[in-house]
């Protein structure tokens, strides 16, 4: 997970800090050296980190926490505070022209995810109700152009493209004309990466920035960007003047400092992070909810924004009512298995439960495959079975794993999970009854 | 070859600018050696993604020279710095093989210049008169068997591909069975970029090198994991758990004509001792070079 070391360290750090009924100067001193170079490791810059590190000293031995009754609580609380602060207090969303269309402009190094993310915005924003329209403009990287058609088709938006020998700028100002005719209200421009050195380069930006005025200028960033990520975004700031960054490659295991320093060096927000390889995998960057996460404080809020995006209230309702008077079958189950998978994957949901970050888990792999043998074996069953568990016998055992290519044992085991599962449930929900009605319960078991 | 150092040097201007010309100016700041000044120099090599062990394995080798030695002068400091990362960047490094038939696998995250390394890599061999076939086995990402097209067009090298989605494996099995039957001399294998952390791209890397061993175990075996000098400490995880699934013979280290200071590549040797082969210093065809401890020792360190 993203940010996972950073969180470990910290974590590991402010654990000691955090029952401890007396804290001196000492004491904080030594532990923020260990912040310290396990932000430094993670690659936070490095004049970040000395601001960084000054303040939270500043605060944690003033008043603040010396006089509170648990002072390690409090560091920890200042210590996600900064970070918060550091990554930008609110989460930034994407400015719209009052006039469309919206004009998007992807600008970054070679290889930080630009045409990839260009396809994940316009999904994003097609959700959202827009109609975007990609750009190709990448005329110089060899089949470019193609890559950026390719991920239109994934996610079916519309591709603007006059080939590799049409001047960047004049391929911008043809789209627009073209957009107003096609009715396309967002542009998402595809640049090619360039080097921030590159003078020649910056300044075919500049032209297109000048000539059709962007919305929106977006600096597209590795998130395992080491020291230089820094310089990177201050050349592109001080050429084009940024409005925002997405972070690219957040699902590696990188420590993710160059998030933290990009937004305090440029003033810059975040607006998104790229999180997975599958096209909807672009979420809003919320700064609060990650500096939670590094802490291993879990992020409820955005667990519970998952399941409400996708899952269905009719059927959340059916459920309840089916849980309650325990007719839930296997066929619900199945429902609940895909509805779960549209969430995304298990591990990334994990990572959201509070007190669940993957530091305790290590070793438990969280395993996506396992829901398809489930679902396998569940699909194998005929519809009856599904509905009636009861009458399945050994033959019918038999065959169900024949069918779905696993072992008895395996069937058994989930004939047994499921039964418990169903007790458990109506247990829930006979105490749900009870409590406030009309409260809306996550379908979730386990 | 003097053009070829110029060119490496070139490259690595921006490197040793920033680097030399914030020691030279600690350096002169200074009068005498104390902690102070070691502390200048860590801030200096870690905002050259040298990484914090690191640093301070240097320091301390550097610390010691000084008492041993009873240096008083700042300035003799950068000298034994130098001898220091060259040290390490030289330590145990054979000479890249030129044996014959030979396999290069190129491995690495997404965006790091995998596709375009194959294609310049292809290129040297090519203008060394050697016979060369690509293999296209990055089959996910969109439009990268078509990128490595146009590479192969421009190098003059054939190229085996099967469409979008393919096995990898199956294209290296073909590519093999191939250059066997056209006496190819060198086989550059493409691979699609992935996380490290995925395990099952991970274990389709495995696969590949499996067939490696099965069909071609008479080819000398040369794995290079490709790096974007602009990544910072995650470079370190990246070799270790690449190493976990091949056996990486070398690393060739892109984007290095940026700002970034590639000072990762001293944590990666001191580190896993897996030396560096290849630099990619801009991107035209033949901008990928050779990589010398020595030369790269001068460069960030002149004289």
């Amino acid at each position: 997970m993203a940010f996972e070391g950073l969180a470990n360290k910290l974590q590991e750090t402010l654990k000691k800090l955090r029952g401890s009924g007396k804290l001196n100067e000492k004491d904080v001193k030594e532990a923020m050296r260990e912040v310290k170079m396990a932000l430094l490791e993670a690659d936070v810059n490095f004049k970040v980190v000395k601001d960084f590190v000054s303040r939270v000293t500043d605060r944690a031995v003033g008043h603040e926490v010396m006089e509170s009754l648990t002072p390690g609580q409090q560091v920890i609380k200042i210590v996600n505070d900064e970070l918060t602060q550091l990554m930008g207090n609110t989460q930034s969303k994407i400015v719209f022209s009052s006039k469309p269309p919206t004009i998007i402009m992807m600008v970054g190094l070679q290889g930080a995810g630009k045409t990839t993310t260009c396809g994940k915005l316009a999904l994003n924003l097609k959700k959202q109700g827009k109609k975007p329209i990609l750009v190709a403009c990448d005329i110089y990287r060899p089949a470019a152009i193609k890559q950026l058609h390719v991920v239109a088709g994934q996610v079916e938006a519309d591709v603007f493209s006059l080939g590799d020998k049409t001047k960047p700028v004049d391929i911008c100002k043809a789209a627009i004309e073209h957009a107003s005719k096609s009715g396309n209200d967002v542009l998402i421009i595809d640049t090619a990466g360039r080097l921030h050195i590159n003078e020649e380069l910056m300044d075919e930006l500049l032209e297109i920035k000048d000539n059709i005025r962007p919305t929106e200028i977006m600096l597209v960033v590795d998130s395992m960007t080491g020291q230089d990520a820094v310089n990177v975004a201050e050349s592109f700031n001080q050429k084009l003047g940024l409005d925002g960054v997405i972070l690219t490659k957040l699902d590696g295991d990188t420590r993710g400092g160059a998030a933290l320093s990009i937004k305090a060096v440029t003033s810059k927000p975040i607006k998104y992070a790229g999180m997975g390889e599958k096209m909807s995998d672009l979420e809003p960057f919320h700064p609060d909810r990650m500096a939670s996460r590094i802490l291993g404080m879990g992020d409820v809020l955005s667990l519970i924004e998952k399941a409400q995006l996708n899952i269905d209230d009719k059927k959340a309702m059916e459920l309840e009512k089916k849980i309650r008077t325990q007719q839930f079958s296997f066929e619900d189950f199945l429902d609940q298995l895909q509805q779960m998978k549209k969430m995304g994957s298990l591990s990334q949901l994990v990572d959201m439960i509070p007190g669940m970050n993957a530091g305790k888990l290590k070793g438990m792999e969280v395993d996506d495959k396992e829901i398809v043998r489930v679902e396998a074996i569940i699909k194998s069953m005929t519809k009856k079975e599904r509905l009636e568990p009861s009458i399945l016998n050994g033959s019918r055992r038999k065959r169900i794993a024949l069918g779905s290519g696993t072992t008895i044992q395996d069937v058994n085991k989930i004939i047994k999970n499921f039964e418990q599962t169903r007790k458990m449930m109506k247990q829930f929900a006979d105490m749900g009854k009870d409590m406030k009605k009309g409260k809306k319960r996550l379908p979730f078991f386990r | 070859m003097a053009d070829l150092f110029k060119k490496l040097k070139d490259g690595l201007f921006k490197t040793r600018n920033n680097i030399t010309d914030r020691i030279n100016s600690v350096l002169s700041s200074f009068k005498t050696i104390d902690e102070d000044l070691f502390d200048e120099l860590e801030e200096i090599l870690i905002t050259s993604d040298v990484g914090v062990e690191t640093t301070m394995k240097l320091l301390e080798g550097i610390k010691k020279e000084v008492k041993e030695q009873k240096i008083n002068d700042p300035k003799a400091v950068i000298e034994l710095l130098k001898q220091e990362v060259l040290r390490v960047m030289s330590k145990d490094v054979a000479p890249v093989s030129n044996e014959y038939p030979q396999i290069i696998v190129l491995i690495g995250v997404n965006g790091v210049g995998k596709t375009t390394s194959v294609g310049k890599i292809a290129n040297r061999y090519k203008q060394a008169g050697k016979k060369v076939l690509i293999a296209a086995a990055d089959t996910f990402r969109a439009a990268a068997i078509e990128q490595l097209e146009v590479w192969s067009n421009r190098v003059g090298a054939d190229i085996i591909k099967h469409q979008e989605g393919a096995d990898p494996a199956a294209i290296i099995f073909d590519a093999i069975s191939a250059a066997k039957s056209r006496k190819t001399d060198v086989i550059i294998c493409d691979t699609a970029g992935r996380l490290h952390n995925k395990k099952n791209l991970m274990e389709e890397l495995k696969k590949i090198f499996r067939i490696i061993d099965r069909e071609y175990p008479e080819a000398h075996r040369e794995v290079y994991l490709v790096l974007d000098a602009t990544t910072g400490q995650n470079a370190i995880i990246q070799a270790k758990v690449f190493k976990e699934a091949a056996d990486i013979t070398g690393i060739v280290l892109t984007k290095l004509d940026g700002t970034a200071k590639g000072g990762i590549v001293i944590a990666i040797k001191s580190e896993l001792n897996v030396p560096v082969r290849l630099v990619g210093v801009g991107e035209k065809i033949d901008d990928l070079q050779d990589f010398d401890p020595v030369d790269f020792a001068n460069a960030i360190f002149p004289e």
